[in-house]
């Protein structure tokens, strides 16, 4: 455990750390480009150089080991230079494109130049030119002269995803980033090669030019896309989703999430349903709420308990779930069944991507519901939306005699019921998921419900309070307290594993 | 005075295995395999030997690092990959007395305990490697290499490897990535090839002149070998002389040598009677000499260091009256901004703009500034870098701008 002083801060750290990663853990922040705390050191950018005494030159702080007794500077004038120097080298052959790079606004290089020169560059010669727009995969644009050859995205696909597609060829400032020959960047996860990309080289192709990045808006949530639960951050702008990127959490996804997962946003963005439906001479047609609740409050006091069947859904939250059990509860139902997602062929591996594509399975087993099994001719059906294909067949054969969906976008579910409730999405209100580990994770709002939608704990809290059930439209903490006997705050940055809480 | 490199060199045949037995070749290994090899480290050590690739650490220090109480393999690796400008010594080695360096290789594997050996070789070296593969058939028929060596117990294999004309795989660390298959990167250290090198093992990487050394010192011993040279650079070393000279070509010398003496008498003086103006003393990228300076030089680490060079891999440039430094320089810029191998920014970017800033001054576009702009930029590479291929532009144009600006300068458009 050496102690070592970092810009007259005293920092003890454990043995083997860089003088990078103690003067991050002592809140001293290095300039720096090829350097990724999860990947393998390349020590190529040089702007980590800081100033070590006792040692004959500058050291790159990312590849050299804290030692008892070092003594670093960082900020001083001299390690500024050497930085400024280094970006200088950075940016003599970096086109000046800002005003149409899509990295504008979130970029290393940008920013380092603001901290740093904020002067015309000394460079008088001819750029050296390489190609500006290569399609290294169905995901990912290359502009070769943006590049910083920092090596992270060859890294990434060489430790991270083993899929090495990725390499330099050529040499000096004609070093190019390229695939190998015949290869595409055609991975499973080939898109944290964007983000951990520090400059506007390697760009999403389907985030490029829709939106600058200073307009976006990013909100905490949890990626829907499988039982893994990533931790992601919406980014949003003016209502609509534009990308997901992963957010940290060592426990579950690092700081990477999948190409599958994090473009599973566009239904948030399209194919809403944002009015009611009723259910008018055999045709659903749209209606204000008022006319749909009622429809729902009537047929639920027309029917007794034991014709009532109530779906859960793995793919809603722990909260709209609670919410549908409370009012089953209240009315005397018992039948408490679940649908799940159901993808043909599920594509999953032993690192993020799970075969089970519903982010809350465990916890909707955890409330009670079991899995659908049908049973529902003659019965008034009250389903959440993530009907799975092999049950809706059963329920279309079924035919019960009402099928009363809370749904948020148009599907096959929509098609066969009588009563729709046009409920808000994951993004559009607080809530948590359980994740394949029973890990319970919080997402935030990122986004206003559209139209008339409303998550449909609220939906649900409003029946129960006109069958005059005494229960308020709670908060959906209030009802997530109720079910898991904890608070919010009580699950932490990485969520809290059911059975390691009180609720056990 | 007595050769030890190249004493077989004027010999007919001096590359085949009878040759080289009949002058005593071969006949240290019974006395090597008689001694520990700990105590074969401490004998190189007693020698003063230092490398003679460029860099002249001392060669049984270097051998002493690896660690011996780990269960990995050791490897040799032989750097042949000769491409310093104005060096080529280690090609004559190969061509002409192949053996010798074989016989290096196999007291170096032994004292270090590898029973593998690798000779990276540079891929133009088509008739040096062709020698090579001879003279390891030999070898290997005549029991110096293999299985059970003489009876001693001691397996080495020996294999060649070809490079594929990067200048940059010379620098020992790219050398093993090449040779593991991978693009030709100099490796971040620590770690070092001693403890971290080959395929993730102990590694020595000694110069094919380095090795050469190695019969005599063993055959002779530490204090025969300590006869020739200076206390602090003991022993020979061989000297490829190019350029404004009369008799250019290589030429082994005890270090301590004057470099005047080498001009003048060895190389038969100046070409054409011009009057000598520079000297590089030690392959391309070091610092270089002027007249006076060269002609008070001698030929060893410290003598040179105090003229402010280096001695390098011993690649003598000699350059006379009518050489134009601005255009001189210009060429090495071409050829570093070529071979760097863009891993670090500093090295990647700034050998190239020297390039373009040299080129445009030879064109008579050259500006004011633009000289203090390729100081400052010499000055941002300067042990900036992983390997010190940037260091390697940095010291020439630092050196040519200080000692020949005024030429520089008649290039630049007046203001």
């Amino acid at each position: 455990m050496p102690t070592l002083t970092i810009d007259g801060k005293q920092v003890t750290v454990k043995d083997g750390t860089s003088v990078f990663e103690a003067a991050r853990q002592s809140e001293i922040s290095i300039p720096h480009f090829c350097y990724h705390p999860k990947l393998t050191i390349a020590g190529n950018c040089r702007m980590c150089l800081v100033d070590i005494e006792k040692m004959p030159k500058p050291a790159i702080s990312c590849n050299t080991v804290a030692t008892e007794g070092m003594v670093v500077h960082t900020k001083t004038e001299k390690v500024q230079a050497l930085q400024k120097n280094v970006l200088e080298f950075i940016l003599i052959n970096h086109p000046i494109d800002c005003p149409v790079c899509d990295q504008a606004g979130e970029c290393r290089l940008q920013e380092y130049y603001m901290d740093y020169t904020l002067t015309e560059s000394k460079f008088r010669e001819e750029k050296v030119h390489k190609p500006k727009k290569v399609d290294l995969g169905p995901l990912v644009m290359l502009d070769d002269e943006r590049c910083i050859l920092c090596t992270r995205c060859v890294r990434f696909c060489d430790e991270i995803s083993k899929t090495g597609e990725l390499c330099i060829t050529n040499r000096g400032d004609h070093s190019t980033l390229t695939t190998f020959p015949g290869k595409k960047l055609d991975n499973k996860y080939s898109l944290n090669t964007v983000d951990i990309c520090p400059v506007g080289a390697l760009t999403s192709k389907p985030f490029r030019f829709q939106c600058r990045v200073w307009f976006l808006k990013s909100t905490p949530s949890i990626c829907t896309g499988c039982s893994t639960g990533c931790n992601i951050n919406i980014n949003h702008h003016d209502g609509t989703v534009y990308r997901y990127l992963p957010r940290e959490n060592e426990a579950v996804n690092q700081v990477w999430t999948c190409d599958e997962g994090r473009l599973s946003y566009p239904f948030i963005n399209f194919g809403r349903l944002i009015w009611g439906m009723l259910k008018k001479e055999g045709q659903l047609v749209p209606s204000s709420p008022e006319p749909v609740l009622s429809e729902v409050v009537s047929a639920l006091t027309r029917m007794g308990a034991e014709n009532l069947v109530f779906v859960g859904s793995a793919y809603e939250s722990n909260e709209n779930n609670a919410a549908l059990k409370k009012l089953a509860q209240g009315l005397g139902v018992t039948d408490l069944q679940y649908s799940a997602h159901q993808v043909d062929d599920p594509y999953s591996d032993d690192f993020l991507i799970k075969a089970d594509k519903n982010p809350n399975r465990a916890g909707v087993e955890k409330l009670g519901f079991k899995p659908f099994t049908g049973g529902t001719q003659l019965k008034v059906v009250v389903a959440l939306e993530g009907i799975g294909k092999q049950d809706l067949l059963r329920l279309k054969e079924e035919n019960p005699m009402m099928l009363i969906l809370l749904a948020s976008n148009q599907s096959e579910a929509v098609e066969i019921a009588d009563v729709v409730l046009p409920i808000a999405v994951f993004a559009e209100q607080v809530g948590t998921f359980t994740n394949f580990q029973k890990r319970v994770q919080k997402f935030e709002k990122a986004l206003n419900p559209k139209g008339q939608t409303r998550p449909a704990y609220e939906w649900l809290g409003e029946i129960a309070k006109r069958m005059n059930l005494s229960w308020e439209v709670a908060s959906a903490e209030a009802i997530f307290q109720e079910a898991f006997g904890m608070k919010y705050e009580d699950l932490g940055k990485e969520g809290k594993v059911l059975g390691e809480t009180r609720d056990k | 005075m007595e050769k030890i490199l190249t004493k077989n060199f004027e010999l007919k045949n001096s590359h085949t295995v009878e040759v080289y037995e009949s002058t005593g070749g071969y006949r240290s290994l019974k006395k090597l395999f008689a001694m520990q090899p700990n105590d074969v480290i401490e004998e190189v050590k007693k020698s003063g030997l230092r490398g003679r690739g460029g860099a002249g650490f001392p060669t049984g220090m270097k051998w002493s690092f690896v660690p011996q109480n780990i269960p990995k393999p050791k490897y040799l690796c032989v750097n042949a990959d000769e491409s310093e400008p104005g060096t080529f010594k280690d090609r004559y080695i190969m061509e002409l007395d192949p053996h010798r360096m074989i016989e290096g290789i196999i007291i170096c594997s032994y004292a270090i305990r590898a029973n593998t050996a690798y000779i990276y070789i540079r891929g133009e070296f088509v008739f040096p490697k062709q020698r090579i593969d001879a003279a390891l058939a030999e070898a290997y028929k005549k029991g110096y290499l293999g299985k059970n060596i003489l009876g001693s117990g001691y397996d080495l294999e020996v294999y060649v490897h070809r490079g594929a004309g990067a200048y940059i795989c010379g620098e020992e660390t790219a050398l093993m990535e090449s040779l593991e298959g991978k693009r030709g990167w100099p490796r971040l250290k620590p770690p070092f090839p001693a403890v971290v090198g080959l395929f993730g093992c102990p590694t020595v990487i000694n110069n094919v002149e380095t090795v050469s050394a190695l019969p005599y010192i063993m055959e002779n011993g530490a204090d025969a070998y300590k006869k020739f040279g200076t206390e602090k650079s003991p022993g020979t070393k061989m000297f490829s002389v190019s350029g404004h000279v009369n008799k250019p070509g290589n030429y082994e010398l005890p270090l301590g040598y004057p470099l005047k003496k080498l001009i003048y008498e060895d190389c038969g003086g100046m070409k054409d009677g011009k009057a000598l103006k520079a000297v590089i003393p030690g392959g391309s990228s070091v610092p270089v000499l002027t007249a006076a300076e060269a002609e008070e030089a001698t030929l060893d680490y410290e003598g040179l260091q105090a003229k402010g060079s280096m001695l390098g891999s011993g690649g003598v440039i000699v350059m006379d009256e009518t050489t134009d430094m601005v255009k001189a320089l210009t060429n090495l810029a071409h050829f570093y901004s070529h071979e760097s191998c863009g891993q670090c920014s500093p090295c990647r970017e700034g050998t190239g703009w020297s390039h373009k800033i040299l080129k445009r001054i030879v064109a008579g576009e050259g500006r004011q500034g633009d000289l203090d702009q390729l100081l400052a930029i010499a000055d941002n590479m300067m042990g900036k870098t992983i390997c010190v291929l940037a260091d390697a532009l940095a010291m020439p144009i630092q050196s040519y701008l200080k000692k020949f600006r005024k030429e520089f300068e008649s290039y630049l458009c007046q203001p």
